[in-house]
């Protein structure tokens, strides 16, 4: 597994262009339909929010990977998590996509590629009489340790997430959130710090960056983190020891000093009583903005994504060399507003049913 | 300017105040000379530099940033020095190869004069990492706002040197910018700093709540009673051209009280109340609210709620300390000082006599003015001491006012408390007879035991009407409802609150499971406490 970010600077080499005779337009490869991104020729759609006959799915976070399709078409880890979540009869037909080879489905040549934004994720390449359109469904291009990096493909359309769309979001290396929260551990021994994490994806990471940073205890976890960060291990990822965060009153002076990862939610729960003096942290992107810490009661928070900055996003685009640029969930018009200021066609694209908080 | 920067980040998300104070004593030990210092004068509000309005930095920013994209990013983030901080483009050519210092900074921003402001600003930005440029966009424009007062900063300095924090208020006029023989102290590398300056604060002596059985073991003949004033505690010194008057903490309020401030023409320190009106006519505690928290002052407020001091006790006459005089000399050589003094602005707090505590209990309870909050007992033979000693001065408040109300919304807490919904807003009844409703009147967010607090929560979520982020809205109408007995010390009229009442120090004093929640009090009953 690559450990390496992509670099971000520096465009790929410029497709030949090639002569468009069948002058296929991009609308008639992918457009958008209430259930998702749908693809006429190929007659399957990526990450639908509803049932349908066929689909590709990009990674198993559950707005994007739902159950009870016909037939999926997915990366081994996406589908493995997806029967994880929903059970091994999630689909009707499951087919493991490997990256870099290309399937044809109705005679639309359809490519994964990694998207670095969580173990399994992928850009969906969707290629018909010379004409390319990547979809990246969520990605992210700072270093991530628990999967396989973002790998940027020469496209002519090019369809982004927005979740961090705007000029305002610059995600500090992770390392460096890491180093606060570590800091503060020792700075406050007898607290127990909390930190919530995204069951799927964040969590592990956290606990990767951790044992990255040199922190060596046992990690309490919350029961919904068990079985994907068993997963997580049995794809070869070490995560050290995790340990569940369950206890009886009589060692409730045990988790003084540990630190606790668990899904967001549940801090404000009843579940998080049983920690002494427990001091909250939030492991997300959104962390950026002062007031959305502010208002969740986050006392340390951690500036930890799994998308894209802005800066991510925009160099992204241009490194892609693509000549217009779809986007989808989170801040379009902004992302839409940069690529006409750089001359770069751009245009929303309204799909509904992608959780504009999941990071 | 990384580690200031961190220091307010985590200051303003910390709740608890010992987070707090461990976060600047770990600063303050950590950082060098002579960033810690600026820090403290920054968090102190001492720190005078280059201010800049926020119509400024938004020129600065639109000469870098397309207008729309800046628009979409400030309506999402809403706070100006932040969007700023985040959005300022970074700049290649002057990528720093060392980070700012605090001391440069402040140094840069200092030399500025109005004219070259901006450009200085754009160039700290320039250089500045995400977290630094907040932290300079915060200092230019005034107010850091991150809940810390002078006297916490005051308290951190006082454990990072093990001392007591009545010796750091002492010295702390006298000190200068960036505090460095003061660290050196604290530090045990130097000998404690030298005063030259003039008109000094003294550390206050405060008093010990009367609790049950207090009384029965003290002499009534051993003690002078007083009223006790809610007004502010205050303290007048001049000394030669100087004239200064300090909070109790030792903040200088001369600015906010000038027409006080102007009377003050005598040689020495006194201690007392600041009040409103005249010594004929004294305020009440919402007239005083009128002159709290305000950076100036208008020429008719100063006439319509003129403040006045009234004296408790001299600290110094002329070059004479009379700190370790007893009380009864003190208080002889008080009422001679303060007859020297502007009638309309100075006057001496009356003695209350009593021949025996069920006299005195009398008299605490139908005091004559409502601005009175109960009295002060001080043993006649009692040295002036900073701190609260025990035993020497007893504060004895009258009970406080009770209201029951209903729970309305609660608001999880912080820290040890974020799985608990644990701040509540009360409201009263209000409206005609069969269209009664609830008008919100107060917060309280202590007075309850922890197993109450587990009761409260578990009726707040089960009796959710509806979410609004960390606030729930609790089922309350005349049917069902949680009624809350309120202890409060006080009422003012408010402008701000839709009920028109402000209550003081709301606390729960019990839980009422029993009582029906149309049977809570009205909105008329607590205002006829506002006409005592």
């Amino acid at each position: 597994m690559s450990h390496a970010g992509a670099s971000l600077s520096g465009r790929l080499p410029i497709r030949p262009q090639i002569p468009i005779l069948q002058a296929m337009r991009a609308s008639d490869l992918l457009c958008s339909r209430p259930e998702g991104l749908y693809c006429p020729p190929g007659d399957f759609f990526i990450d639908p929010v509803r049932p349908v006959a066929r689909a590709l799915i990009t990674h198993g976070h559950s707005d994007h990977a739902r159950a009870g399709h016909g037939a999926v078409l997915a990366t081994r880890e996406t589908l493995d998590i997806m029967a994880l979540r929903y059970g091994e009869g999630f689909a009707g037909m499951m087919q493991a996509a490997t990256f870099g080879e290309t399937i044809m489905v109705n005679g639309v040549a359809v490519r994964f590629h990694p998207a670095g934004h969580v173990l399994g994720s992928a850009q969906i390449a969707v290629e018909r009489n010379g004409l390319r359109i990547v979809a990246s469904g969520d990605y992210k291009r700072q270093p991530d340790s628990t999967c396989q990096a973002f790998e940027p493909i020469a496209c002519d359309v090019f369809i982004t997430e927005a979740t961090f769309g705007l000029p305002v979001f610059r995600h500090p290396p992770a390392h460096e959130e890491i180093a606060r929260l570590l800091k503060s551990v020792a700075q406050f021994p007898e607290r127990t710090h909390l930190v919530g994490a995204y069951a799927l994806g964040k969590a592990q990471r956290v606990m990767r960056l951790l044992r990255d940073a040199g922190h060596d205890r046992p990690i309490r976890i919350h029961g919904a983190l068990a079985k994907l960060s068993d997963y997580y291990v049995s794809q070869g990822i070490d995560l050290g020891a995790l340990q569940p965060a369950t206890v009886d009153d009589a060692d409730r002076a045990d988790f003084a000093g540990s630190i606790v990862i668990g899904p967001p939610a549940a801090f404000s729960d009843r579940w998080a009583r049983r920690f002494a003096d427990p001091l909250s942290c939030f492991a997300s992107g959104w962390m950026r903005i002062r007031q959305r810490a502010r208002q969740g009661g986050v006392e340390l928070p951690l500036i930890i994504s799994d998308h894209a900055d802005w800066d991510e996003l925009t160099a992204t685009i241009r490194q892609t060399g693509a000549a217009e640029i779809w986007v989808t969930h989170g801040r379009e018009e902004a992302l839409v507003r940069w690529c006409e200021l750089e001359g770069i066609s751009a245009r929303p694209l309204h799909l509904v049913g992608y959780e504009d908080e999941g990071d | 300017m990384e580690r200031f920067a961190e220091l307010l980040d985590r200051l303003v998300l910390t709740p608890s105040r010992n987070g707090k104070l461990r976060l600047l004593i770990d600063y303050f030990r950590n950082v060098e000379d002579p960033d810690r210092g600026l820090a403290l004068a920054a968090i102190a509000g001492d720190l005078t530099i280059a201010a800049v309005k926020p119509a400024m930095l938004r020129a600065l920013v639109a000469e870098r940033v397309d207008p729309l994209l800046f628009g979409y990013s400030y309506d999402y983030v809403g706070d100006l020095a932040e969007t700023v901080s985040l959005i300022w483009p970074a700049s290649p050519n002057t990528k720093a190869d060392r980070p700012l210092s605090l001391a440069e900074v402040v140094e840069r921003l200092q030399k500025a004069s109005r004219s070259d402001a901006p450009k200085i600003i754009a160039g700290l930005l320039d250089q500045g990492s995400i977290p630094a440029r907040f932290a300079i966009t915060k200092l230019v424009t005034g107010g850091l706002r991150i809940g810390v007062s002078a006297r916490l900063a005051k308290q951190a300095l006082a454990d990072l040197g093990s001392m007591a924090i009545s010796e750091i208020e002492e010295l702390w006029h006298g000190l200068n910018q960036p505090y460095t023989e003061l660290f050196a102290w604290l530090e045990g590398r130097a000998p404690k700093p030298q005063s030259r300056a003039k008109a000094l604060f003294r550390p206050v002596m405060l008093a010990n709540p009367i609790g049950d059985g207090d009384l029965e073991k003290l002499d009534p003949a051993e003690y002078a009673a007083e009223w006790k004033w809610d007004g502010i505690r205050v303290q007048a010194v001049c000394e030669g051209d100087l004239r200064r008057l300090y909070s109790r903490t030792g903040d200088d309020v001369s600015g906010a009280f000038p027409d006080l401030a102007d009377a003050m023409d005598f040689e020495g320190a006194l201690d007392g109340e600041l009040l409103v009106g005249s010594p004929s006519a004294t305020g009440t505690f919402s007239d005083l609210q009128q002159r709290l928290n305000r950076k100036s002052v208008s020429d008719a407020m100063l006439k319509r709620y003129p403040a006045f001091m009234r004296c408790y006790d001299l600290l110094q006459a002329g070059g004479e300390d009379l700190r370790a005089l007893p009380f009864l000399e003190r208080r002889a050589r008080l009422a001679n000082f303060v007859d020297t003094l502007n009638p309309s602005r100075f006057d001496l707090s009356p003695l209350v006599a009593f021949d025996d505590w069920h006299q005195l209990e009398a008299k605490r309870s139908g005091p004559p003015h409502p601005i009175i909050e109960g009295v002060m007992l001080k043993r006649w033979d009692s040295p002036y001491l900073p701190g609260r000693p025990k035993g020497p001065w007893f504060k004895w408040k009258r009970d406080p006012h009770t209201i029951d109300a209903v729970l309305i919304y609660a608001q999880r807490g912080h820290g040890k408390r974020s799985s608990f919904y644990s701040d509540y807003t009360f409201g009263v009844w209000s409206g005609p007879e069969g269209a009664e409703e609830l008008v919100p009147v107060g917060k309280a967010y202590f007075g309850f035991t922890d197993e109450e607090l587990r009761q409260i929560d578990k009726y707040v979520r089960d009796n959710t009407v509806e979410r609004f982020g960390p606030v729930r809205s609790v089922r309350a109408d005349r049917d069902s409802g949680l009624v809350l007995e309120i202890a409060f010390d006080g009422l003012a009229r408010s402008t701000r609150h839709k009920s028109g009442v402000a209550m003081r120090f709301p606390r729960i004093s019990r839980l009422r499971w029993d009582k029906p929640a149309a049977e809570a009090d009205r909105l008329e009953t607590l205002k006829a406490l506002l006409d005592e």
